[in-house]
């Protein structure tokens, strides 16, 4: 009883949330009081524009200017603040470099404290007693998880965030991507990155 | 037709938080995106207040998590929003029924699916 209407496009009947969703839009569309074009705007817009793009252009920005990464890797609230997007509800902000001899990587171990004005939500991953508590004991092996295997010889640290200091990641920036824009390297960092448990990566073709 | 994302929509702590992969916006299937597209236009367009909605979702997920019914969080949303729309006089919630057992009843599936 999969197809009650011969020549229906659905082979299987909708889930009820879906219909109901039909129903509610068709309703409110029929009366003026909402177009379909302004759903369609709402639905790219937010799948576009939200997430890690603030913390991104921060770490971008930082790249190409060196006394800009000068002031952000000594005030990072404030020089977050330059860049008109506050930094995290009144925490005080601190930037954390990675280099050839460091990787830094930010967990909080009590709750789930992150810097999100920068870095959009907290993923469930960052949210869950293992990472919380493995990040600190093994981090290593919770990086190796990630899929990024250190050199024994890199130190690593890791931060534990409060409500007082947020902690973000400055990723290094890889090699091949001298001649990219400020705007072309933010599209590279990854939220992961900025929490420290990824590195960020050239683009694989570059022609 | 532009639209700037409200912070306070995006940020909503908590419970109210929106599900998301790599600080991207998850839509487990399309009428979550629908759904959620809705509830913020109708917010963009006056008809109601963010913070109704909020509140009204807040409650939707703590009943949801007492009942113990496993149940996602877009349907928690959808449900919200039913309320909301029903409660501000937007829809009446018997031409939503009406209008949903046409669907169910594949009587207007002329339109996207």
């Amino acid at each position: 009883m999969s197809s009650h209407h011969p020549g229906e496009h659905h082979p299987e009947p909708e889930p009820y949330p879906a219909i109901r969703t039909k129903a509610l839009e068709s309703l409110l569309v029929e009366k003026g009081l909402v177009s379909t074009d302004a759903i369609d705007a709402v639905v790219r817009a937010y799948e576009r524009d939200i997430g890690p793009l603030n913390g991104a252009r921060v770490v971008a920005r930082a790249w190409i200017d060196p006394s800009y990464k000068k002031r952000l890797l000594e005030n990072g609230t404030e020089a977050i603040a330059e860049l008109d997007f506050v930094g995290s509800q009144g925490a005080e902000m601190v930037v954390l470099e990675n280099t050839q001899a460091v990787h830094n990587m930010v967990v909080c171990t009590l709750c789930s404290c992150y810097p999100w004005p920068v870095l959009g939500l907290p993923p469930t991953w960052y949210k869950s007693a293992a990472y919380r508590s493995r990040a600190v004991i093994e981090p290593r092996a919770v990086l190796h998880e990630f899929g990024l295997d250190l050199d024994e010889s890199i130190e690593l640290r890791v931060w534990d965030s409060t409500a007082d200091v947020r902690y973000m990641v400055l990723p290094e920036r890889p090699d091949g991507t001298e001649d990219m824009s400020q705007e072309e390297l933010a599209s590279l960092v990854t939220r992961d990155a900025m929490i420290g448990v990824a590195k960020v990566r050239a683009p694989a073709a570059v022609s | 037709m532009t639209v700037s994302p409200d912070r306070r929509i995006a940020n909503m702590g908590a419970q109210a938080a929106l599900p998301r992969k790599n600080g991207e916006l998850v839509f487990e299937a399309p009428w979550e995106g629908r759904a959620f597209g809705l509830a913020v236009a109708l917010n963009n367009d006056g008809h109601y207040g963010w913070r109704g909605f909020r509140d009204r979702l807040v409650v939707e997920i703590a009943a949801a998590e007492k009942s113990g019914v496993p149940s996602s969080y877009y349907e928690q949303w959808l449900a919200s929003l039913e309320k909301l729309v029903v409660a501000k006089g937007l829809v009446s919630a018997d031409e939503l029924d009406a209008r949903t057992a046409e669907y169910a009843a594949g009587q207007r599936d002329e339109d996207h699916g």
